[in-house]
């Protein structure tokens, strides 16, 4: 049995990945990062739009802080996230984009003077002061009240990928690629590190650490129709939940995004309308206003998505072979600015449907079509990011369930998030690395591997009729069909029964070769059977939350429930027998909220249900603001009193403005 | 999505294990109904799904973003999961992995590998003076223009393309390729990075570096971000021979 020992043990190669790997080598520790590809290709480098950040330089964004960023998240999250986790968060935004930019992200810069841009759809002029030129820019997104989505044209996840992998070698962090984490090591409620394969060789290796951090991204591959690369399978989360110890949160909160283009799926970047794009009809009319007269495409994902499905019931969808879809029109924005700022749109449109989007009218829109997109759940952490019930497993980036965004993430939040969450439970993770010992016996360890070589031997054994391939087609479509962006309890409930039985089936299939080494359908016939776990989590945990919040919807709960269901769904796998996951909850405490739960500002009124707390503890938030503001004290000081909150390093410094008085 | 419904296409593949004791390099046939909008993404999907489950090939992003999917498309190295069917009227496709890599199995290039250690000779990262800086003070100040010049040139995906067409990199196996000098013009351009000419040159100031290259512009002419390789090379090379 090959071992290999090292102090910190990362699993992922994202942008989270790499970054707590910085983390832990800075720390003195040797550190090593397991990822399935070239970390360069992983799908972090697909993010196009940008990172969220209250820098507050250019004119659309003056004034941002600290505070506006949290609002926001909040609300964004419809008061599903962890107010702690937030508020750490947006701390450390500004600090973590000021980093990037000390590794070499070219972030656009603001540039003095004026320039057109598009909003509502107008032509509008704005003028950059003098003293801001030079400093990092940003633009709008959807959900916030500033424009503070930071960017390198419609590049940004490669961009900031690339600086922080080459961070990574300079630092010399032990990056190892196609290396897959097939399970974890554990004992006595303690992590130890994780059982690999070499997808190139077949070898099983022992990779044993005092601790291990999980950043391996997203699950939307257990959707058929998917903005997602097509590693990202939620294969961390899986063996987190197959230890029979560790929980899953939130798995029910799923994001689907407004406009990946038609039939491939492809993202076109939510800055087509931060930009100034708008959304059309068949009839060629703009019909976001009629439904959010005030913040029209600009609206969060999930309620954007939500009216063009909406919209496309009520007859109003084009026509196509691949059903029908809805336009985006960025032509309005000007080719000039389409070929600077939306080039890999541009490009997007052009390879995949032969179309540029900078062609005026009907010419240039693109089929758009809401689909799944972003994993609000994972992993369940603590603030410092360890499992709250195996010790020495951290989590970070969408991998995690850390919770920062609840049941809506907001577009930029999460690229900010996987560096963000780097940096504070990289420091974490580290800490809890110079503080404990490996203390497993090689015996253990052995153990834990003999399983795996054994699973393999039983897989390439197995002698059914079943094709793992079809499986897989048939779990993607059914989360589609029934778990996608309109819910119902009839729906979820069969979703789950066939699901179930399709994990049944994944033991009844018939592995064509027998080969251990360069053998895909060995890979998808152990692969499968996670992913359906995961999707037996999302499912499980939907039917069981009979309310609406952020981007679970259910047609037959339609109201947020802060009554009943102000709290986090755990899901666990207690026994290897199982065929379905345990579900429990965990309460989200009102009376430590810095923002109670209130209107989202968004749809219609009164579709809450709401919880007597809420306005109690509004009041005593109101006094204490009123009290301390008439003391005199600053935002700072009214903040911690209301909800005080602790960071490592030195990342709870006050972050300098330019609009600083 | 101007393409005829229901051609029948061949994607005629070398198939090679150089891991397997028994496996030979040879080609395989594979006929299957051309799709609207069919790349070979999807054409690859669909042959290991339903007809060879042991092919291997590699796909992360299916968009032309990572830069995973490299490939010898009849003659010409391309990503794969931007190649339309439709662009090849002939309907007969052959693919071979790319050349210059490592291989791993059939379509499967290390690139990774090779990229990792290119990126380590170049010192692909910004070397600056060693203080730290200070996250919460505000940022330094870039001029617009040279912050839009750098990402131009840091949008480089590491696909491998530009290597897999290079005349140099047959000769002379250690050449830094077109990607490596690109790099170097990356960080030349940065004014985070403190590196001075003399520095670039100790890195790439020999026949394995600048002056390998043949100018033979395949690189260019292939690279699917279209960066201006050939001009940056002769700008580097101008700049490092007047040096000695
Ligand atoms: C098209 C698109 C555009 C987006 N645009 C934006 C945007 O503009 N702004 C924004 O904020 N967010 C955006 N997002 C979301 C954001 O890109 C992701 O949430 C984020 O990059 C996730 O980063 P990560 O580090 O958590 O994981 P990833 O980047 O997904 O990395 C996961 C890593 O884990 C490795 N891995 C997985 N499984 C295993 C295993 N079993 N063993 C070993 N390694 C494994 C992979 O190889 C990879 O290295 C976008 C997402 C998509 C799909
Ligand atoms: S320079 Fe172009 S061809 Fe070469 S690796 Fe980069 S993107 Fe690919
Ligand atoms: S799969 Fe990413 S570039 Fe082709």
């Amino acid at each position: 049995m090959k071992i290999n020992y090292c102090d910190a043990l990362v699993i992922g190669g994202g942008l989270a990945g790499l970054r707590a790997g910085v983390a832990a080598q800075k720390k003195g520790l040797s550190t090593i990062v397991l990822s399935l590809v070239p970390v360069k290709r992983s799908h972090s480098a697909a993010a196009q739009g940008g990172m969220q950040a209250s820098l507050g330089n250019s004119k659309m964004s003056d004034g941002d802080n600290e505070d506006l960023h949290f609002a926001d998240t909040v609300k964004g999250s419809d008061w599903g996230c962890d107010q702690d986790v937030a508020r750490m968060f947006v701390h450390t935004a500004p600090k973590a984009i000021r980093e990037l930019a000390s590794w070499g992200v070219p972030w656009t810069r603001v540039r003095e003077g004026s320039r057109e841009a598009v909003i509502n759809a107008k032509k509008t002029t704005i003028t950059e002061d003098a003293d801001r030129h030079g400093l990092i820019m940003s633009r709008d997104f959807g959900g916030t009240k500033k424009w503070r989505t930071c960017y390198t044209a419609d590049a940004t996840g490669h961009t900031m990928l690339f600086g922080v992998a080459n961070e990574a070698l300079k630092h010399d962090v032990d990056i190892r690629d196609r290396k897959e984490a097939l399970s974890l090591i554990h004992e006595d409620g303690r992590c130890y590190g994780s059982i690999v394969r070499d997808l190139i060789t077949g070898e099983l290796e022992a990779y044993v650490a005092k601790g291990t951090c999980i950043a391996t991204g997203g699950y939307g591959r257990v959707f058929k129709q998917t903005t997602n690369a097509v590693i990202c399978e939620g294969i961390g989360a899986a063996i987190a939940l197959e230890t029979g110890v560790a929980t899953l949160g939130n798995m029910e909160a799923v994001q689907f995004h407004p406009t990946p283009i038609v039939p491939s799926g492809i993202l076109l970047t939510e800055g087509c309308r931060g930009d100034g794009g708008i959304l059309r009809d068949v009839d060629g009319h703009r019909f976001m206003p009629d439904y959010e007269p005030e913040k029209k495409e600009l609206a969060s994902r999930d309620v954007v998505s939500r009216r063009m499905i909406e919209h496309i019931r009520n007859g109003k969808g084009v026509p196509s072979p691949y059903g029908d879809h809805i336009w985006l029109d960025i032509s309005i924005l000007g080719r000039e600015h389409i070929e600077k700022n939306l080039r890999d749109v541009q490009e997007i449109c052009q390879i995949f449907n032969g179309i540029d989007p900078a062609d005026e009218g009907k010419k240039g829109w693109a089929p758009v079509l809401p689909m799944q997109h972003y994993s609000m759940g994972g992993i369940r952490t603590k603030p410092t990011g360890e499992s709250q019930n195996l010790s020495g497993l951290f989590a970070c980036g969408e991998a995690a369930c850390w919770d920062m965004h609840g049941f809506n993430r907001l577009g930029g939040n999460s690229v900010s998030e996987t560096v963000v969450a780097g940096m504070i439970i990289g420091n974490y993770f580290a800490d809890y690395c110079l503080a404990n010992d490996v203390t497993i016996p090689t015996a253990t360890v052995q153990k834990a591997l003999d399983k795996q070589d054994a699973y393999l031997d039983e897989i390439l054994a197995y002698n059914g009729t079943e094709d793992i391939f079809r499986i897989k087609n048939r779990m993607q479509n059914l989360m589609d069909q029934k778990v996608g962006i309109f819910r119902d309890g009839t729906g979820l409930a069969e979703a789950v029964d066939e699901l179930e039985e399709l994990l049944k089936k994944t033991k009844q299939i018939n592995v064509k070769s027998k080969e251990r080494v360069g053998n895909p359908e060995l890979e998808e016939a152990y692969r499968v059977p996670r992913m359906l776990k995961v999707a037996l989590c999302v499912a499980k945990g939907g039917r069981e939350r009979t309310e609406s919040r952020g981007a679970h919807y259910r047609e037959d709960y339609l109201k947020r429930d802060d009554a009943n269901w102000l709290n986090r769904t755990l899901t666990s796998w207690p026994s290897e027998d199982d065929t379905q996951p345990t579900v429990t909850y965990e309460d989200l405490d009102i009376m430590t909220m810095e923002m109670p739960p209130a209107f989202r500002g968004y749809g219609a009124k009164g579709m809450i249900i709401e919880n007597e707390l809420s306005a109690k503890r509004q009041e005593e938030v109101d006094t204490l603001k009123e009290k301390m503001e008439a003391e005199g004290k600053d935002r700072h000081e009214i903040q911690d009193a209301l909800m005080p909150f602790s960071l490592p390093m030195n990342y709870k410094e006050k972050n300098e403005r330019a609009g600083d008085k | 999505m101007s393409v005829e419904k229901g051609r029948e296409i061949t994607i005629s593949v070398l198939k090679f294990n150089p891991r397997s004791a028994v496996s030979k390099p040879h080609y395989v046939d594979y006929k299957l109904e051309e799709t609207p909008g069919m790349t070979l993404f999807i054409a690859l999907m669909k042959i290991r799904e339903e007809y060879d489950p042991d092919l291997s090939f590699d796909f992360v992003c299916r968009a032309g973003i990572c830069g995973s999917c490299g490939m010898v498309v009849n003659g010409k190295p391309a990503l794969a999961c931007r190649t339309l069917i439709a662009n090849y009227p002939e309907g007969k496709l052959t693919l071979l992995p790319m050349p210059a890599f490592e291989l791993i199995k059939d379509l499967s290039v290390n690139t990774g590998k090779w990229m990792d250690a290119m990126s380590k000779r170049v010192e692909s990262w910004i070397v600056d003076n060693g203080e730290e800086t200070d996250i919460a003070k505000m940022e330094e100040r870039v001029d617009p223009d040279i912050a839009d010049q750098t990402f131009e040139l840091d949008r480089c995906i590491e696909c491998g393309i530009c290597v897999a067409s290079c005349g140099t990199m047959l000769m002379r196996p250690n050449f830094v390729g077109p990607v490596g000098m690109n790099r170097v013009a990356r960080f030349e351009v940065d004014p985070h990075d403190k590196r001075t000419a003399e520095d670039f040159y100790e890195l790439i100031g020999d026949d394995d570096g600048i002056f390998g290259c043949m100018s033979l512009l395949a690189c260019e002419d292939h690279c699917p971000k279209h960066l201006p390789l050939q001009n940056k090379i002769a700008y580097l090379r101008r700049k490092l021979v007047a040096l000695r």
